[in-house]
């Protein structure tokens, strides 16, 4: 699959010909806007051009050039091709680039990871703080020249493991036997530890100030997190409460920040693909797609016809559980404790089987490889498949809706509770089924159609009330559509081989850099990689979708109830692997 | 209640009165007790928890075992299982909960994370085993274990207690009130250990007088 050469469709260089520059460099694409003229190439950008979402933003740290790089990728709502265009300024701190915020809201946490991880400062951001990491760490550490305490060598495979093995324990190599790293002479016990003032400032934004005459009550601020049982995983969330109303709300994460883009720098490109399957763990074989899909760009290799097919089954079975999974957290989430979520586990537990007998893991599947996939699908397997598309499935969504869909409670706690509607979740950068909720048929599969989903017959699902109901029910409709798409599949699937290329530990990446994308069930899962044609990525960055749908949880939840929080946050199906990576 | 092993092995009871009368000691009796109702903390970290879930739900099923209340609070749980990748951020939170937990407790690390750091060890914001802050117990491997991994842990975890006197748990001894309790961990320019200050001090000083040197 040939990277979109139409990224130059766009001719901003005609446009802005003082400020604009197309980017020349052999392998890049898109353009570079000068810092000063930023803010009003954007607005042109998002306004003239009709770019309305700004998908991902992250910054490229090339300290061979003294440059630091802060590369966006805008798209349209209506489907199509992209706009890449970059930033670049000198790295001396501090790194300042004016923020982007006020044209796309998108940018804000995207922003914030980048000033926490690459130090660079976007001025004008209205709560510019650390976001995975906490107040008071030391260092930014995506940049280059900054090491983790464990660190051995700049790239794998490291001399002392290959090709013989001589290794020491990490711990023996560090002054503080441990990994952990603090400045020259410092003294721990004189330490005063950052508190967190600066979060709880953050809230006071949106604190009504008694305006109306009603009993005068105190904002009290509350806690959820990080261990909480239905913030799906560590996520903290600080709200400000008025009674039982949110007046302020910010999220906290970071609690399970494992240094995925660090790790992947120093990892081969194979190497990278099982901590791909650590993203968004019930969907290893999507985030699988993604990162192979963003590296075959690379590489320009094709992929084996009967490999995509393979491809499109796993995913589309990953889809099928991760929501069949989302109807039966909610429930959780709602108080139907266990009873839904045990349908909705014991069909996991099938398609599990599958993707076990496939690739011998049960979750963490590392199943993909570049051109291709790594083992056919034995016999045995496609009978499950088949029995499962086209006999279990869609009699147990139908169960499922028939149990559930007009359950006098759900309906009540669903139904009418505003989620987001289209204006703010494109605003917000939201994507996957929240955004389709609202009305907006975006979905990659459709939009920009990647592997072989333009073959398929199937319906964008789409509804239109953006309510919590029509977000639980686009579920059930994108199963539906999921299995219409499983069937062709299964039906069309041809012999043949697995993997176009040869089995290789180590793949040639030419230099230049890439942005792949897929539609994960979570919503746009994308990778921006950046090959210096080493055998590392250069840059390595994820943009989940977990963590970017979370930006509009603040302004979602202002004015809502306090007990209603956990079910909107359900609707995001947030997984926090992929959001803190 | 045969079925429990609940009785010594050298008291013939009649046949009639097997399920109904047991004839044991204390130990056994209370251990018997405790190892069928261990309450498991509801506390979810990473992908295991995942697989933690999956143990409880109808295929695999943990309640079989006596282990499947999880509780949300830290004050009516009996066991924590670390399920996941145990991050700086995170180390506070779960200290805290630990110490929350009455006595008796235990500690499962569960998957490679837990254990040791596992794949992500080398990161910077990772913590290379929970085992480096609190007192594990029992220690399951893979990535993540599978719910049958998980099962088999919990059954040496049982194991384990009923091995356990009454004359020498810990949380019976005389004057050892709050015996694991572990001093909070502080976030600075990185985790700091308060147990290990003078060591950090005494490293950081000594990394100036060689890099002066």
């Amino acid at each position: 699959m040939a990277a979109p050469a139409s990224t130059q469709t766009v001719d901003l260089v005609a446009r802005f010909p003082d400020s604009v520059s197309a980017d020349a460099r052999p392998g890049y694409t898109g353009f570079i806007v000068k810092k000063e003229n930023l803010l009003e190439v954007a607005t042109a950008i998002r306004d003239e051009f009709g770019y309305d979402l700004l998908t991902a933003v992250t910054g490229v740290d090339y300290i061979a050039e003294n440059k630091m790089e802060v590369v966006y990728h805008a798209y349209k709502t209506t489907g199509g091709a992209g706009l890449t265009f970059k930033v670049q300024v000198d790295r001396v701190d501090p790194v300042e680039v004016p923020s982007v915020v006020g044209i796309w809201a998108g940018a804000d946490f995207q922003e914030r990871e980048a000033w926490d991880l690459l130090g660079i400062k976007f001025t004008g951001h209205p709560d510019l703080r650390r976001i995975l990491m906490w107040e008071g760490y030391e260092g930014h550490p995506l940049r280059k020249d900054w090491k983790e305490p464990f660190f051995e060598e700049e790239a794998k495979p490291f001399k002392s493991r290959w090709p013989d093995g001589q290794h020491t324990f990490a711990e023996n190599k560090n002054p503080f036997r441990d990994n952990l790293k603090f400045p020259e002479g410092f003294d721990p016990e004189a330490y005063q530890p950052e508190n967190e003032d600066d979060l709880y400032a953050s809230l006071e934004r949106f604190r009504s100030k008694g305006e109306n005459d009603r009993l005068k009550t105190d904002h009290i601020v509350v806690n959820m997190g990080p261990h909480h049982p239905s913030t799906h995983g560590v996520l903290r969330v600080a709200v400000t409460l008025d009674g039982e109303t949110i007046t302020g709300l910010k999220p906290v994460m970071g609690y399970l920040h494992r240094n995925h883009d660090k790790i992947g720098e120093r990892n081969t490109y194979l190497q990278i693909i099982p901590y791909t399957d650590r993203l968004d763990y019930f969907n290893s074989m999507s985030n699988n797609f993604g990162y192979v899909t963003t590296i075959e760009k690379l590489m320009k290799i094709p992929v084996a016809e009967r490999a995509e097919y393979i491809r499109v089954i796993m995913a589309e079975l990953s889809r099928i559980q991760n929501h069949l999974i989302f109807i039966g957290m909610l429930m959780n989430d709602l108080g139907t404790m266990y009873t839904p979520s045990l349908y909705a586990f014991e069909e996991r537990e099938l398609v599990l089987d599958i993707f076990e007998a496939v690739s011998g893991a049960r979750m963490m599947c590392n199943y993909f490889r570049f051109g291709g996939v790594v083992r056919d699908i034995p016999d045995f397997a496609m009978q499950k498949i088949k029995d499962l598309v086209f006999d279990r499935l869609p009699a147990k969504t139908d169960e499922m809706e028939r149990f559930l869909n007009e359950n006098e409670v759900l309906v009540a706690r669903l139904k009418g509770i505003h989620v987001l509607n289209a204006e703010d979740a494109i605003k917000y950068s939201v994507t996957g089924p929240v955004l389709r909720a609202a009305g907006v048929p975006y979905d990659l599969r459709r939009a920009e159609p990647y592997s072989v989903y333009d073959r398929f017959d199937f319906d964008v699902a789409v509804r239109h009330n953006a309510d919590m109901m029509d977000n639980y029910l686009i579920r059930f409709d994108e199963i539906r559509q999921s299995l219409r798409i499983l069937e062709q599949a299964i039906k069309q699937i041809p012999e043949g081989p697995i993997n176009s290329q040869k089995p290789a530990y180590q793949v040639r990446v030419p230099a230049g850099e890439a942005y792949g994308r897929i539609e994960s069930p979570k919503g746009e899962l994308g990778f921006y990689v950046v090959s210096n044609g080493k055998p590392n990525p250069y840059r390595y960055h994820v943009r989940p979708a977990s963590f970017v749908n979370l930006q509009a949880v603040e302004s979602m939840c202002i004015g809502a109830k306090i007990a209603d929080f956990v079910a909107l946050l359900a609707m995001f199906d947030i997984v926090m692997g992929e959001l803190d990576r | 209640m045969e079925n429990e092993k609940l009785s010594l092995p050298n008291y013939n009871i009649p046949e009639d009165l097997e399920n109904v009368v047991a004839i044991t000691t204390l130990d056994r009796l209370y251990n018997w007790g405790r190892r069928s109702s261990v309450w498991p903390l509801m506390f979810g970290l990473a992908c295991c928890a995942i697989e933690m879930i999956a143990a409880q739900t109808a295929r695999y099923d943990m309640a079989r075992f006596g282990m499947e209340v999880m509780r949300p609070t830290p004050r009516q749980a009996d066991m924590m299982l670390v399920s996941g990748t145990v991050t700086k951020k995170m180390l506070p939170a779960i200290i805290r909960l630990y110490n929350q937990m009455p006595e008796p407790k235990y500690v499962v690390a569960m998957g490679a994370c837990a254990s040791s750091g596992g794949p992500f060890k080398e990161g910077y914001n990772v913590v290379a085993g929970i085992d480096k802050f609190l007192p594990v117990d029992v220690y399951i491997p893979g990535c993540p274990p599978t719910p049958q991994a998980l099962i088999a842990g919990m059954i040496k975890l049982q194991e384990k207690i009923d091995k356990q006197s009454i004359k020498k748990v810990r949380w019976y001894e005389k004057g050892k009130v709050d015996s694991n309790y572990v001093p909070m961990p502080v976030l600075g320019p990185d985790l700091i250990d308060v147990r290990r200050n003078a060591e950090i001090k005494q490293a950081a000083s000594q990394k100036t007088t060689q890099e002066s040197a």
